[in-house]
C-alpha cells in the first residue's frame, strides 16, 4: 500500500526539518558568543540535506540530513575597548552568525515542516477513508 | 459469476491505486522542497491508467470491466489460447517536472505546483472512494431487492 509510505517520505523530511531548525536555534543562540571553551568563537553550522531514494523504489525519495558543515567565513570584530577579552586595538571578535540569514532559513524550514505535516495529515484521513470502504 | 460482481470495481481500483501511488510521488517532490540538486517528478496519470487496465481513453470503464486478468501475469500453455490483454502493471513512467523558475541549488521544486497537485490528487482519491461506495451500494440493494 504506497499511501503507508507518505508516512516514511514526509517523516524523514520533517525529522530532516527538525534538525535544521535545530541548528538554526543554536546559531542564533550564539549570535553573540564571544569565545567558546577553546578560545575560538563559535562558527555558524548548516545542514545538508541530500535526497535518500531506494534503490528498490526509486519512486520515494526521502530526506536525510548529510552532514552540518561549519560556516569558514571571517568572525565579526567589534570595537569594544572596555570588553574583558579585547586585544590591544580595543576589537572582541564574535561568532560569525549572520543573524538575518538564520531567521529566513527558520522561516523556510518552518514552513516546509507545516507542508510536510498538510501531507502526512491529508494521508492519513484518505487511509481512514480507504478503510471505511463499503459501510 | 462471483466476479461478475466485481468487475466493474476493478477500474476505479486501479484509478485508486495509481491515485496512491501519484501521492507519494508528490510527497517525495514537497519533501524534497529543500534539498540540493533534487528534481521534481511526475507522471502522465491518463497514459498510466490505461497502461495499468489495458485500455485507451474513452470509455475506458466499460472496456476495463471485461479485462480480469490485470493483476495477474497470463502464462500461454498453448498456442490455441487467446493472448492476454493489459496486464501493464503499477509502475508508471516517472518524468521530470519543468521548472518555471530556476533556483541556485539547482532545485526544481515548485512548493505552490506541488501543493495545488496535491490537493487535486487528494480530490481525486476521495472522488474514486465515493465511486466505489456507490457502486458497492447500489450492489447491496440488488442483493437485498428491497
Amino acid at each position: 500500500m504506497s499511501l503507508f509510505k507518505v508516512f516514511n517520505v514526509s517523516g524523514s523530511a520533517v525529522s530532516a526539518q527538525s534538525q535544521r531548525l535545530n541548528v538554526v536555534a543554536s546559531n542564533l543562540a550564539n549570535a553573540e558568543s564571544v569565545a567558546g571553551p577553546d578560545g575560538q568563537p563559535y562558527k555558524a553550522r548548516q545542514v545538508v540535506f541530500q535526497a535518500q531514494i531506494d534503490g528498490a523504489d526509486p519512486a520515494s525519495a526521502g530526506v536525510r540530513v548529510a552532514n552540518i558543515v561549519e560556516d569558514n567565513a571571517a568572525p565579526r570584530r567589534v570595537l569594544d575597548p572596555n570588553h574583558p577579552l579585547a586585544d590591544e586595538n580595543g576589537y572582541v571578535t564574535m561568532s560569525n552568525v549572520n543573524v538575518v540569514e538564520e531567521m529566513v532559513n527558520m522561516i523556510s524550514a518552518s514552513r516546509s515542516y507545516q507542508s510536510n505535516i498538510d501531507v502526512m495529515n491529508t494521508a492519513k484521513s484518505l487511509l481512514l477513508k480507504t478503510l471505511q470502504l463499503g459501510s | 459469476m462471483l466476479d461478475r460482481l466485481t468487475q466493474p470495481l476493478d477500474f476505479h481500483g486501479a484509478a485508486l491505486l495509481l491515485r496512491a501511488e501519484r501521492m507519494r510521488l508528490l510527497a517525495s517532490n514537497i519533501a524534497n522542497a529543500d534539498t540540493p540538486n533534487y528534481k521534481a517528478r511526475d507522471f502522465d496519470f491518463r497514459a498510466a491508467l490505461s497502461q495499468a487496465t489495458g485500455v485507451q481513453g474513452g470509455s475506458a470503464m466499460i472496456a476495463a470491466a471485461g479485462d480480469a486478468t490485470r493483476d495477474l501475469p497470463a502464462t500461454k500453455t498453448n498456442d490455441a489460447h487467446l493472448p492476454a490483454v493489459g496486464g501493464g502493471g503499477f509502475a508508471p513512467t516517472m518524468q521530470y517536472r519543468t521548472s518555471l523558475q530556476t533556483a541556485l541549488d539547482a532545485n526544481t521544486v515548485d512548493l505552490d505546483v506541488e501543493r495545488a497537485n496535491f490537493a487535486e490528487n487528494t480530490v481525486r482519491y476521495e472522488a474514486g472512494l465515493r465511486f466505489i461506495n456507490g457502486q458497492i451500494r447500489t450492489m447491496l440493494t440488488a442483493i437485498n431487492g428491497q
